[in-house]
């Protein structure tokens, strides 16, 4: 998947695409398809569809622009998400981000170098009984302590886990 | 052979990060090992509500109530309680005080979570079992439209969204201009973007059959054969749960064509929201629906009349469609008895923050706050004083303590300025900052604003970096005339929910806590601590007794002091981390 070539749409892409070619409303679900498959919404990939359902590029950037959901970069091997909703943000969320900053050399919306973690910063993930809550992956980590980040984090390393 | 006893494990999303998933395994293996599959079931059910406790596991028919369960307590419990007939002691819900033991339940009256932590939410029989379609098949074969729509007004059900608008008037206004349309949609709003509230993705969760019933009785009533439900993407295992009770729902003839042969279609589509909070206003969940960037639009025309594909539209929260299916059985009267004059029924709240039982509580609408933080919600940790419960999110405001008796309906918090909204109640206690907190809602705010229209999309922003501004100690006394003379017109003159309501929790802590915001202002200083800008930590030397736990803690070396003798901060380079503080045992590292 890393390599330019194969940045195409695959042959189950596009039977997907074919279903939902005739609905009303189907550009947004066909996006949310497209980054399933590739983590995010590559610009080939974006350009291909645009002329594939016949719509301008512009408003396919215009609604993967609009959206936080959708992301235009290639994500870290892990995605590690700090919840920021409120009750999070009443226990320690901003703490949780700085400490996983200082661990990570990255910050919100920043990949590592090494390509390992992205980080993001999300709205409310409906666990407010467990804040403050990080997700790594589908992974919750809920009543977290900023020194319990590092155990963590260390885990989904691929260099000490080897595994995944 | 009926099951003797019934373990139920809860799978709600909370309880499924606390490895229930394991549990449920386990409980199963376990039961196979012993032979005594026959005689218990394992069900994995949805949101029992008390998530801060979570794993649950319930055991019927003895009713026993098992919290913080872990993987290694599935076999204690099939040995000693299932087999030997003993409850496992210390898995039992305790309370500091036993007097207030169970209370988390005994104040609630469940209607729209009356399935949630019952049934198994994958399998549609236990729904059916429990009254599920009746109501369905009742109003296709005995009832005419104009029936539904009269219970539903003698219910007084009004939109649990926020709003509160009379779920009836909606459907009527629809009803009315059906021979009209060509065309009528019925649409589930589920896209819970108000940041602490979570009612809506554990009725999914838990019970997504009586959302889809619900909506197919929209449909009878309105004169409507398609219904999209428009999901937040964050919602995986609600989105999973759906796909297959819509299936299921297929399979029993309950959805598609020609319902229980009566002649009626109706079918559901799933629509994936992609993380925009303002597409849970009405007009730019249209817009998202049809595939455009989710930007409101002026109303009128309003949906009923002219929504999606610009056809008349039924929008309704999860929350009020899973009240409908129970009114329509027992009838609107009955829902009536329940609540106040004006605000009839219950209120789904997601209590967090500074309490006890964080979870989901059913309370009838007239409850008051003091019931619902002290009784249901077990008070604050730590010994801490209530400070203000926060309402309607973003959009909301606080509520102090001299109002904790005020019965809560739509009418009273708005009174207070504050607002229902969709039921996230945030409880805050001494050490969180009022300034703080109305400046996080406006950071989402100001977020969230699509841009189309002026005055949120300016307003918001100027609101925000005075708020900034204060707790980074530079405000002035300007600042806060400027705050009120920003929010007035932003109220007025936005273009939706959003930016009309984004000023109110300014407005409202300006009401309450003007001392707090001066406090930020005048005297340069945080009272709770927590606007680190103005905020000093120090070691009072009278106290400090020299265990060297704060110097070896602090991450830039800044502070010194020889063993058994008081340390010292040296200011300059303090970056105001607060580790020291939480480090020290004798409370010798101080906030000034």
């Amino acid at each position: 998947m890393d390599t330019q070539q194969e940045l195409r749409l695959s042959d189950d892409l596009l039977a997907f695409i074919d279903i939902w070619k005739e609905k009303r409303g189907n550009l947004i679900m066909i996006l949310h398809r497209i980054q399933q498959d590739f983590g995010y919404v590559p610009k080939k990939i974006a350009i291909e569809l645009s002329r594939y359902i016949d719509v301008p590029l512009a408003k396919i950037y215009g609604v993967l622009t609009f959206y936080h959901y959708f992301k235009q970069e290639k994500p870290g091997r892990n995605t590690l998400a700090v919840c920021t909703g409120t009750a999070c943000y009443l226990k320690g969320a901003q703490d949780l981000l700085h400490e996983v900053e200082n661990l990570l050399g990255a910050g919100v919306k920043q990949t590592t170098e090494d390509g390992e973690f992205s980080v993001e910063a999300v709205r409310c993930i409906g666990c407010c009984g467990l804040s403050p809550v990080m997700t790594i992956n589908d992974e919750v980590f809920g009543v977290l302590k900023t020194d319990e980040l590092a155990g963590i984090i260390s885990k989904f390393h691929s260099k000490s886990s080897g595994q995944q | 052979m009926p099951y003797k006893k019934f373990c139920l494990v809860c799978s709600g999303k909370q309880c499924a990060s606390g490895q229930s998933e394991e549990i449920y395994k386990e409980l199963k293996k376990l039961t196979m090992e012993k032979g005594i599959c026959q005689d218990v079931q394992i069900v994995r059910t949805g949101c029992f509500g008390l998530c801060s406790k979570g794993p649950i596991v319930k055991i019927l028919p003895d009713e026993t109530f098992y919290v913080n369960v872990g993987v290694k307590d599935a076999r204690a419990i099939i040995d000693e309680h299932i087999i030997a007939g003993q409850p496992v002691e210390n898995l039992m819900l305790r309370h500091e005080n036993p007097a207030k033991e169970s209370r988390f339940y005994q104040k609630q009256v469940r209607i729209a979570l009356r399935n949630c932590g019952i049934i198994n939410p994958e399998d549609i029989t236990e729904y059916i079992a429990r009254d599920g379609y009746a109501a369905l098949s009742m109003a296709l074969f005995e009832m005419e439209p104009k029936d539904i729509i009269e219970e539903l007004k003698k219910s007084g059900l009004r939109g649990r969204g926020g709003a509160g608008f009379p779920t009836w008037m909606k459907w009527k206004f629809t009803h009315d201009i059906r021979d009209q349309a060509d065309e009528i949609f019925i649409i589930c709003n589920a896209d819970e973007g108000d940041p602490g509230a979570y009612m809506d993705r554990s009725i999914l969760e838990g019970d997504p059959q009586s959302v889809l019933e619900a909506m197919a009785l929209a449909g009878y009533a309105c004169g409507s054969s398609m219904g999209y439900i428009y999901i937040r993407a964050e919602y995986p295992l609600a989105i999973e749960r759906l796909y297959k009770a819509m299936d299921q729902a297929r399979e029993y003839g309950l959805l598609g064509k020609n319902i229980l042969g009566s002649g009626f279609d109706f079918d559901i589509e799933i629509r994936l929201g992609a993380g925009a909070f303002v597409c849970g206003e009405e007009t730019a969940l249209i817009a998202s629906i049809e595939g455009e960037r989710g930007m409101p639009r002026p109303r009128p025309p309003f949906p009923a009349v002219k929504g999606l594909w610009g056809k008349p539209t039924v929008i309704n929260n999860v929350e009020t469609y899973a009240n409908i299916p129970k009114i329509i059985l027992r009838g609107g009267d009955w829902f009536s008895r329940i609540g106040t004059e004006k605000s009839k029924g219950t209120k789904v709240f997601a209590l967090t923050g500074k309490i006890n039982n964080s979870g989901l509580v059913e309370v009838p609408m007239g409850t008051t706050l003091r019931e619902i933080i002290y009784d249901v919600g077990g008070g604050i940790p730590n010994g801490k004083a209530f400070k203000a419960a926060q309402t309607g999110g973003p959009s909301g405001g606080v509520i102090t303590a001299e109002h904790l008796d005020t019965p809560i309906d739509y009418e009273t918090l708005g009174a207070l300025g504050s607002m229902m909204g969709s039921g996230g109640m945030i409880v805050m206690d001494e050490d969180d900052c009022i300034v703080d907190v109305t400046k996080f809602y406006l950071d989402f705010s100001v977020d969230e604003s699509c841009g189309k229209c002026a005055p949120c999309r300016i307003g918001g922003r100027k609101m925000y970096n005075i708020l900034r501004k204060i707790t980074m100690g530079k405000g002035t006394m300007e600042h806060i005339q400027q705050l009120r003379a920003l929010a007035v017109p932003m109220q007025k003159a936005s273009l939706c929910g959003l930016g009309q309501s984004a000023p109110n929790p300014i407005l409202s802590t300006l009401r309450y806590f003007e001392e707090e915001y001066l406090a930020h202002i005048r005297d340069h200083r945080c009272p709770a601590g927590v606007c680190k800008a103005l905020v000093t930590y120090t070691i009072n030397p009278d106290i400090c007794i020299g265990c060297t736990v704060c110097s070896r803690k602090c991450p830039n070396n800044c502070i010194t002091g020889e063993r058994k003798k008081p340390h010292v901060i040296d200011q300059d380079n303090c970056i105001k981390c607060g580790i020291c503080y939480e480090g020290c045992k004798f409370g010798a590292v101080q906030i000034a």
